[in-house]
């Protein structure tokens, strides 16, 4: 297999590196978020840390606080992180900011080809501006917002007995948004082995980006663009089109006819321990946790399985991942270019989706067997085939928490309609790039 | 013949030092040992004051070094007076400012005169009721977030128990009429013990010979209690509102815990919006019009307030 080729080759590629490496040893901050895919990659890291020399420190930040700490870290130009695996929304800010070294040069250098990487993660993760070849960050983790759900439920015989009674179709991974509501309605408030269940846990989270990333999983299979003309920001129109509202008001129903109580501020954690406690019988979260939740012994296994967030209108789902990047104000650049170039190998890259990172590079996806080298592994070929990312503008904080306030107050605090919330959030919007110049 | 203490100090004055000193008059004397404090003050306190409002006519981002600065006059300071969001913001403020500070002075002042009474026991009680103001913050709010979990929670199964009603059919947190009134009911746990030890300390501030006269002049116990003790409590109780007006007003840590200002905006006071302003989406030049606002608006209603309550005082 193609996979233990690559696998096996690494060891080949231990001595090569090792010689071109005797620079001298230095210590290296990498900064993530605190999240399984972090202690794979730490896992990785130990075979860099014997080839270079080099020790790698890291340091991990829960999800909640990811963006704040970070940010602040780079804005104040701090020192603590030499690498940063950071959200891809902030690309632009750190290219134009100035916190991300710009990788062309390196790449040129090193023969580090974008070619080898899935496009859709080099132009979410690494281009500024978008899609331009100006590389900031190398793809470091694939991902997209996707759905499991408990497969055990699905097969038994009384339950799909009952919903082919009460719609008169096969209980099966739904096809459409539509299709996904009518399963979580049926679901919720069932009794199942004496415990009363629910349809889904959506995220719904005010603070920082949950309740955003959730519904877009709604607003792009329904067709959502965020402008007419790409680079133009007209987005009347577009964001306020009647294919948003419709998707905007999918989303607030199914808040209100199939989560369980109190899911008013919820994200990541929230939807794991949910599905976990076997509350729920559907969940979305990103691929990333797909490889820990298989593997939990209580909810995993047989009893779960994966699918791809259903199209409506169009295929579509939320862009996850990041990219890895060197911040500018590091004085370990080199050791930490180094660390990029081990990264960016075939056989690292192998070892990283082995261990439970999501791979962008070409060698791992295409590879024939990586379909089946995972339960979800086709259907995150799938998704990462239909992602749409939020604005990676340099001024993407103040439009995503302008996003997260209005369809919070619609969705969660039900108040005006979904026209008006989206009306309102172009006017925030619009009032963003005023401030910055480009309206 | 024994030493005092500044015989001491003077003995121990190296003699250059001394020589030194002899030459200054009691005035350079005194500014040189408040000057370190008033530098301090100036630096930590003054300079930044004076630096925020100077921002607060720019359109400055912090996490923009490299963008032109532009002075752009009063506008951020029209946006936001003229901007409905943050008028809710105010509007949820001052429910929760208003209300902690009401249910937290008559809790906390009934809870004083009960403590004050002597009673078996009542040390122990007077600890037990100050225990949650010993918690952090932070603390208390994850602790109250699942005391208000719908399914698991303990709030909602007691409101259930008295009222019939499913533990999971109503959410404090996550109903827009409810979640106000779960932050308040929070702050109030939390610090009407403080108000009550002030109360406290009021009541035990009353000398016993008032009652006694006030016995002899044969005035009830309502009579001697208005015009004996709510006068004599009352400067105690009002220092006590000042001092829950401003923690409240700037109230962070705990609704953050709590709800994260929502549902929607319904909890987001104003000191969560100005951080979200400042330091999430870093409009630096804006946040800082809405700090000096919010500056202006506790330092006008604190003099206000002292004023009264120095005349209060006074009687």
């Amino acid at each position: 297999m193609k996979l233990k080729s690559l696998l096996a080759a690494s060891a080949l590629s231990v001595a090569a590196f090792a010689s071109t490496n005797a620079a001298q040893a230095e210590e290296l901050t990498l900064c993530w978020a605190a999240w399984d895919p972090a202690n794979a990659l730490v896992e990785l890291s130990k075979e860099f840390e014997a080839q270079s020399g080099h020790k790698m420190n890291f340091e991990f930040v829960p999800w909640p606080n990811f963006a704040d700490r970070m940010l602040n870290e780079l804005n104040s130009g701090g020192k603590l992180c030499d690498l940063l695996i950071g959200d891809s929304q902030w690309i632009g800010g750190g290219a134009e900011n100035g916190h991300y070294v710009k990788l062309n040069d390196f790449f040129d250098k090193e023969g580090i080809s974008m070619d080898d990487f899935a496009p859709a993660t080099v132009y979410a993760y690494s281009t500024w501006p978008k899609g331009t070849p100006n590389y900031y960050a190398l793809p470091a983790m694939g991902d997209a917002n996707g759905w499991f759900y408990r497969k055990d439920w699905f097969a038994r015989e009384d339950i799909r007995a009952a919903y082919k009674e009460a719609t008169g179709k096969e209980l099966g991974e739904p096809k459409s948004q539509k299709e996904l509501m009518e399963i979580a309605k049926f679901f919720q408030g069932r009794e199942i082995d004496g415990k009363t269940v629910y349809g889904a846990s959506i995220f719904t989270e005010r603070g920082s980006e949950g309740i955003t990333m959730g519904v877009t999983s709604a607003l792009y299979p329904w067709g959502f663009k965020y402008e007419n003309t790409p680079g133009k920001y007209d987005m009347e129109g577009a964001v306020n089109s009647p294919e948003a509202v419709e998707a905007l008001e999918f989303y607030k129903e199914l808040y209100q006819c199939c989560t369980p109580p109190g899911y008013t501020n919820s994200y990541m954690g929230e939807s794991l321990d949910a599905f976990k406690s076997g509350q729920v019988a559907m969940a979305m979260n990103w691929f990333a946790f797909f490889p820990g939740l298989y593997a939990d012994p209580n909810t995993g296994g047989d009893k779960i399985d994966f699918f791809v967030n259903p199209p409506q209108n169009q295929a579509g789902s939320t862009l996850g991942g990041q990219g890895i990047s060197v911040v500018s104000y590091s004085d370990k650049q080199d050791a930490a270019l180094e660390y990029i170039k081990w990264f960016a190998q075939p056989s690292v890259q192998a070892k990283w989706w082995e261990l439970g990172g999501y791979s962008a590079h070409n060698s791992v996806l295409n590879d024939p067997g990586f379909k089946d080298s995972q339960p979800f592994a086709g259907d995150f070929l799938e998704a990462m085939a239909g992602v749409q990312d939020f604005w990676q503008e340099p001024a993407y904080a103040e439009l995503l928490l302008a996003m997260q306030k209005r369809v919070h107050d619609y969705v969660v605090a039900d108040q005006g309609t979904a026209k008006e919330a989206l009306d309102k959030l172009i006017e925030d919007w619009t009032e963003v790039f005023e401030d910055e110049g480009k309206l | 013949m024994t030493q005092t203490t500044m015989d001491r100090a003077a003995k121990a004055t190296p003699v250059r030092v001394a020589r030194r000193i002899r030459g200054l008059s009691d005035r350079a004397i005194a500014w040189i040992f408040v000057a370190p404090t008033i530098f301090l003050l100036l630096a930590i306190n003054i300079f930044p004051l004076i630096w925020t409002i100077r921002l607060s006519f720019t359109n400055y981002k912090a996490n923009r070094a490299g963008r032109e600065i532009k002075e752009i006059g009063l506008r951020n300071y029209e946006r936001i007076l003229t901007d409905s969001d943050i008028w809710l913001n105010m509007q949820a403020t001052a429910h929760f400012l208003v209300w902690t500070i009401v249910l937290q002075v008559l809790i906390g002042f009934t809870l004083a005169w009960l403590i004050n009474r002597k009673f078996k026991g009542n040390d122990l009680w007077t600890t037990i009721i100050v225990l949650p103001m010993m918690l952090s913050p932070a603390v208390v709010g994850n602790f109250w977030k699942f005391l208000y979990q719908p399914q698991i929670g303990l709030f909602n199964y007691i409101v259930a128990f008295f009222t019939g009603r499913e533990p999971s059919s109503f959410e404090m947190l996550g109903s827009v009429e409810l979640a106000p009134w779960a932050i308040v009911i929070v702050d109030t746990w939390m610090w009407t013990p403080f108000v009550m030890l002030i109360c406290l300390a009021g009541l035990r501030s009353i000398p016993d010979y008032i009652y006694e006269a006030a016995e002899i002049d044969r005035a009830s116990p309502i009579r001697q209690f208005f015009t004996i003790t709510i006068p004599m409590v009352l400067p105690f109780l009002m220092l006590a509102v000042l001092f829950r007006g401003i923690e409240n007003f700037k109230m962070f840590d705990l609704v953050v815990q709590l709800t994260g200002g929502g549902p929607g905006s319904t909890t987001e006071l104003t000191s969560i919006n100005l951080k979200r302003e400042a330091f999430e989406k870093w409009r630096t030049g804006y946040a800082s019009a809405y700090a000096i606002i919010l500056f202006v608006t506790v330092f006008g209603l604190a003099s206000i307030y002292v004023k009264a309550l120095n005349r209060v005082k006074e009687r």
